[in-house]
This record gives C-alpha cells, sequence and structure tokens, in this order.
C-alpha cells in the first residue's frame, strides 16, 4: 500500500490523533468511560496502522522489537511496583490509602500509575502479536520464534 | 510492620516480578538467577506462613486495605500453607535443576523466556493456593494455564505443539466451566468472597443454580484434575513437554487443582450438601476406581518410560479423589498426604529421566532415549539415576519406609472405617499394577544386557536436586511429623470436629 497517495497523506495526518486520543482515554479514564486496556490497545492500534500503510519494516524502526519487549516487561513491573510502595509505605500490598497524605488523594495517585502500567503491557503485548504475525513467513524479516 | 506481616503477599508478587524481570534482562543467566530467587523468596515465604499458621491460626490478608468480603482476601489455613509448601518448594528445586537440563533442550535464545514463564506458572499455582476470592481463583488458574501451554510446547519433539493444543483447548473447556460455575455462585449469594460464600449458600443449597455451580465447578475442576475420564490431554502433554517442565507440573499443577476442588467442596458447599444429598461420592468413587485400574493398566504397556509414568500420575490422581470420596476423617487426610508424598516420589521421577534424555542427547543418540530398547542394561550406564528411579518408584507402589506407604495406609484405614473390605481389596490390586510398570523399569535396566558399559551419569546440577527428592521421598515415610500431622491438622479444619 505504500503506492497508495491517499492512504498516506491521510494515513499521517491521523496517526497523531489517534495517539492523542490515547492519551485522552488514559487519562480520562478516572471520569468517565476508558482506561489503560482501551488506552494501550488505540496507541498499538495506530502503529499497527502505520506499519499496514508505511509497510513493517518502518513501523520497526518506530518502535522496535526490543522496546517491544521492554513495555510488556515494563508495565508489569510498574503495576507490581505500585502494590509493593504500599508496603514501603506501611500499608498493605496494593493499599493506594497511604500513598499520599490525604487518602482519596492517595487512591487517585494509585490507580494513576496501575492504569499507566496497564496501558504500557498492553501496547507493548498487542504490538508484539502484531510484528510476531506480521512477520511470519517474511525471509528478509527478523528471525521469528 | 515487618515483613512478616505481608508474607501471604510477597508469596505470590515475588515470582511475579521475577517474570517480567527475567523479559527485561533478555539474558539466560541472569533471567535464571532472577527467577530462581524469586522462587527461593517465595519457598521462604511459605515456610514462614507454615510456621505461623502453627502459631496463631488462620492468616488473612487483606489486598489493598479494603476489608473482606468487599476486597480480595487472602487467606491462609494449614492446607494452604501446606500445598504453599509443596508448589514453591518444588519450583526452588526444579529451577536449578532445569538450567542444565534446557541447555540441551530448548534452543538458548529461549531460554529467558523459559524462565519468565516459570516465573509465572509458579504465580498463577501460588495464588490459587492462597487466594480467598473465588474469581480470583479464575484469574490465577488462568494465568498457570496459560504458562503453562507455553512451557509445554516449548518441547523438543514436535508432538509437543499438538499435546500443548490439545492441553490448551480441554483446560480452556475447564476453565469455562469453572468461571460460569463462579458466576453461578455469585449470582445467587451475591460475593465472591469464599468464606462469606459458605455463609450465605446455606439457606439456598438446593436450589438448582447453586446445584448448576457445584456441576460446572466438579467437572471444570476434574479436567485440570485429570481426573479419570478426562484425563486425555495429560500423557501427551507430559510426555512431550520438556523435562524440567514435565517434573514441575506433574507434582504441582494437578495436586493444586485437587487442592481448588477440596476448597469447594468442604469450604464453600460444605461436605452435607456434597456428600450427603447428592450422589457425587458414590460417582466419585467410581471414576477413582476406574482411573486406579484403567490408568495404571495402560501405563504397563507403554513403551516410552515418560509416557508410562504420565499413565501412572493418572492412576495415582485416583487415590487421591478416592480419599476425597469417603468424606471422612482419614480419607481427607489421605486425600492431602497423597498430594505432597505423589508429588516428591513422581518429581523424583521425571527429573530423573530427565537427566536420562541429557545424557543421551550429549551422547547424540537421537531425540528420545526413552523406549525400553533404549534403555536396556541402563543401570551400568546411570547406576545413581536407575536406584533413584526404582526408590521413588517404591514409593508409588507403597512400600513401608517409603512416602507412599503413609498414604496408602490412610486410605487403607478409611476404607475400613467404612466397612468396604472390597476396596481395601482393590487398593492393594492396584497397587500390584504398580509393581508391574516400575518392574518393567527394573527389568530394562538391570537385567537386560547393556549395549554398551561405558558409565556417563547425568551431571550433577541435574542429579542433586533429583536425588533430594528421591530421600525426600523416603524422609517423609519415616519421619511424617511434617507431612500426616499437616494433613490431619487440615483435615480436622476442614471436617469439623469429627475426628
Amino acid at each position: 500500500m505504500s503506492r497508495d497517495l491517499i492512504l498516506r497523506v491521510i494515513g499521517k495526518l491521523l496517526i497523531p490523533f489517534i495517539l492523542l486520543f490515547a492519551v485522552y482515554v488514559q487519562f480520562h479514564g478516572d471520569f468517565g468511560p476508558g482506561g489503560g486496556f482501551q488506552a494501550g490497545v488505540i496507541l498499538a492500534a495506530a502503529i499497527v496502522f502505520y506499519a499496514l500503510i508505511f509497510g513493517l519494516e518502518n513501523a520497526r524502526q518506530v518502535v522496535p522489537d526490543w522496546l517491544v519487549e521492554t513495555m510488556l516487561a515494563c508495565g508489569v513491573l510498574i503495576y507490581a511496583g505500585v502494590g509493593l510502595a504500599g508496603i514501603f509505605l506501611g500499608g498493605n500490598y496494593l493499599d493506594y490509602f497511604v500513598l499520599d497524605h490525604d487518602a482519596i488523594h492517595g487512591q487517585h495517585r494509585g490507580i494513576f500509575w496501575v492504569e499507566v502500567g496497564v496501558a504500557v503491557t498492553v501496547s507493548g503485548v498487542m504490538l508484539k502479536i502484531f510484528y510476531m504475525f506480521a512477520s511470519r513467513g517474511n525471509l528478509n524479516g527478523p528471525e521469528d520464534y | 510492620m515487618s515483613l512478616l506481616a505481608h508474607a501471604p503477599a510477597l508469596q505470590v508478587v515475588l515470582p511475579l516480578v521475577s517474570a517480567p524481570l527475567a523479559v527485561l534482562l533478555r539474558h539466560r543467566n541472569a533471567a535464571f538467577a532472577v527467577v530462581t530467587a524469586g522462587a527461593w523468596a517465595a519457598f521462604a515465604a511459605a515456610i514462614a506462613l507454615w510456621l505461623q499458621v502453627g502459631e496463631s491460626g488462620v492468616i488473612s490478608y487483606h489486598i489493598g486495605n479494603w476489608a473482606p468480603p468487599w476486597g480480595i482476601e487472602y487467606r491462609v489455613d494449614r492446607l494452604t500453607s501446606f500445598v504453599l509448601l509443596l508448589v514453591s518448594g518444588m519450583a526452588s528445586i526444579v529451577l536449578p535443576y532445569s538450567r542444565a537440563s534446557i541447555e540441551r533442550e530448548i534452543p538458548r535464545e529461549l531460554h529467558y523466556l523459559y524462565y519468565a514463564m516459570f516465573g509465572l506458572c509458579l504465580t498463577g499455582l501460588l495464588g490459587m493456593t492462597i487466594t480467598g476470592d473465588a474469581f480470583n481463583i479464575f484469574v490465577f488458574l488462568e494465568i498457570s494455564s496459560l504458562s503453562t501451554y507455553v512451557l509445554i510446547g516449548l518441547g523438543r519433539d514436535r508432538r509437543a505443539l499438538s499435546a500443548s493444543y490439545r492441553y490448551l483447548i480441554m483446560g480452556s473447556i475447564g476453565a469455562t466451566f469453572i468461571v460460569l460455575g463462579i458466576g453461578f455462585l455469585y449470582l445467587m449469594t451475591g460475593t465472591l468472597n469464599l468464606a462469606d460464600m459458605a455463609v450465605r449458600i446455606r439457606d439456598i443449597e438446593s436450589s438448582r443454580p447453586v446445584l448448576a455451580a457445584l456441576a460446572f465447578l466438579t467437572v471444570g475442576i476434574s479436567l485440570k484434575v485429570a481426573l479419570f475420564p478426562l484425563h486425555q490431554w495429560l500423557p501427551n502433554a507430559y510426555t512431550y513437554a520438556p523435562s524440567a517442565v514435565t517434573a514441575f507440573l506433574a507434582a504441582t499443577a494437578t495436586k493444586v487443582s485437587v487442592y481448588v476442588l477440596i476448597r469447594f467442596y468442604f469450604s464453600v458447599f460444605g461436605e452435607s450438601l456434597v456428600f450427603a444429598k447428592l450422589p457425587l461420592p458414590e460417582i466419585m468413587l467410581l471414576l477413582s476406581l476406574l482411573g486406579m485400574f484403567a490408568a495404571n493398566f495402560i501405563a504397563i504397556f507403554q513403551d516410552n518410560l515418560k509416557r508410562l509414568f504420565a499413565y501412572s500420575s493418572v492412576g495415582q490422581i485416583g487415590y487421591i479423589t478416592l480419599g476425597l470420596s469417603f468424606d471422612s476423617f482419614n480419607g481427607l487426610a489421605a486425600s492431602i498426604v497423597h498430594l505432597f508424598n505423589h508429588g516428591i516420589a513422581k518429581g523424583a521421577i521425571f527429573l530423573l529421566i530427565g537427566g536420562i534424555v541429557a545424557a543421551g542427547a550429549k551422547a547424540g543418540t537421537g531425540p528420545l532415549p526413552l523406549s525400553f530398547d533404549r534403555l536396556a542394561g541402563l543401570s551400568r550406564r546411570m547406576p545413581l539415576t536407575c536406584f533413584g528411579i526404582v526408590i521413588a518408584g517404591l514409593s508409588l507402589i507403597g512400600v513401608p519406609g517409603t512416602a507412599g506407604f503413609v498414604s496408602k495406609w490412610y486410605l487403607i484405614l478409611a476404607a475400613m472405617d467404612k466397612g468396604q473390605w472390597w476396596l481395601v481389596a482393590a487398593i492393594l490390586a492396584s497397587s500390584l499394577l504398580a509393581v508391574a510398570y516400575v518392574w518393567r523399569f527394573v527389568e530394562a535396566a538391570y537385567f537386560r544386557p547393556a549395549a554398551d558399559e561405558v558409565r556417563r551419569e547425568a551431571p550433577l546440577s541435574m542429579l542433586l536436586p533429583a536425588w533430594l527428592l528421591v530421600l525426600g521421598s523416603i524422609w517423609f515415610g519415616l519421619d511424617t511429623s511434617v507431612t500426616l500431622g499437616s494433613a490431619l491438622d487440615a483435615a480436622q479444619h476442614l471436617i469439623g470436629s469429627k475426628p
């Protein structure tokens, strides 16, 4: 599809807004529909869209494989780290109440970071799955396992 | 607050954190170090919990400081801590072993992913055991199942993939049934906390949705347990998985599922519903007997050593569910103690078989040196390995002085309590089948002429963990204070004050 002018132009126009929308869904998750999972999927969808139009190799330069694998590990660590922070600050595991002087504020802070972790892991996993399927049978691509 | 107070959370969190760290480090030695440290820390936490339960009784830990029944509760009683000890202990032994073992069975660039999956599998199994929340059980079940499918698929033989796929289909059906059952229970009681559910279910226990939930949960969990007609996924999965994975799964995965079954039967539905009002004991008795005889019988005629012991696992599961079906103090104690005793004996056997595979691979003799022709005269080449398999095999048979004897003794006691002498005869007869399949190995390894008599033992880092378990299955046959003591305590706790 790399020679399709309309797709390329529209794609270039839309992808920044898709990314922005992902961020909106992420941060508005506290007050409306949304949250880390949905934001992560939208974020990954933007990259998948990019890969469909500009080719897998270009997408791999934007978001390389090592970054994808780091993302899917880091998200879980952020989530678990919030839980462990609760223990270090004198509460139970995943205790958001102790994350700030004000308990309600602590709840906000806790869920904020947990959702960040979810978004990072979900977009990482989505991209990993896409890359693995997309590079199958492609002899020139990096080895798939 | 000391760290000890958080042991229930750390029990699950430490192996959980070790898995993404292994992925992040991307190096097999670093991944090995991190995941092994996670498993050992989990074992330490399990020991701490076991001691703590002995001193102060049931421990309840509120995740996120939300009080149950609203929040998720981790609940540790005697049975929980006993199973935690088995699972984390087996992981701590199998992980050091797997370093040398997967070197020969899994491509090097996948090693760090193997360790990550192992950490997740351990997390799932520990979580299923420790949590006091019905939906949480399902979540951890999925964590452990999904990582198990990957671990099995890593096997060197191509058939590992189809075995893994088959287990994926069967396991997903089982998990679906389990979540349906939990859904019905949530619908009827409005709670997911197991302790709260048990109180609320009393008034509505013969309503149709509750009975449907019981049926769904029984079938779903039995699939994961590999109760006789639902065991179809097990032989291939065990045969083609990497040796270390087989040993870990055989010792823990089905055992944790049995634990979940016990938890739902005795702590949620209550024995009066499960065992007195429904024909469940009769069904379970029949299926257990079928498993004990059919699976043990099939085991005798297998040509692959690993497959032989995989079928033997199905048979041994029969003893565990047989103990459950008695609905008596001794029967339940026999089930619980056999979880542990069979776990270490079967774990030892599969670890030693992994040694045979490794030594065969080193000599470059092809993929599967486990057919009985290839095992001929093995005792001259690998005396320690063969002797270990024989001792662990004696424990499977239930010879006095081994751990297997203790569980069989209590099983027979339970049968005599019921006055069912024919069952005593059946238990003894099925043990004879176990003699037959262990003898097949002895005959091949000790009495057939060897092709070559060069001594070629498995590496020490594989022999040592395996022999630790072999010695364990003797130790726990002589000193039963930990195993039988815990089992009797747990049975007492579950069944009430009925000695």
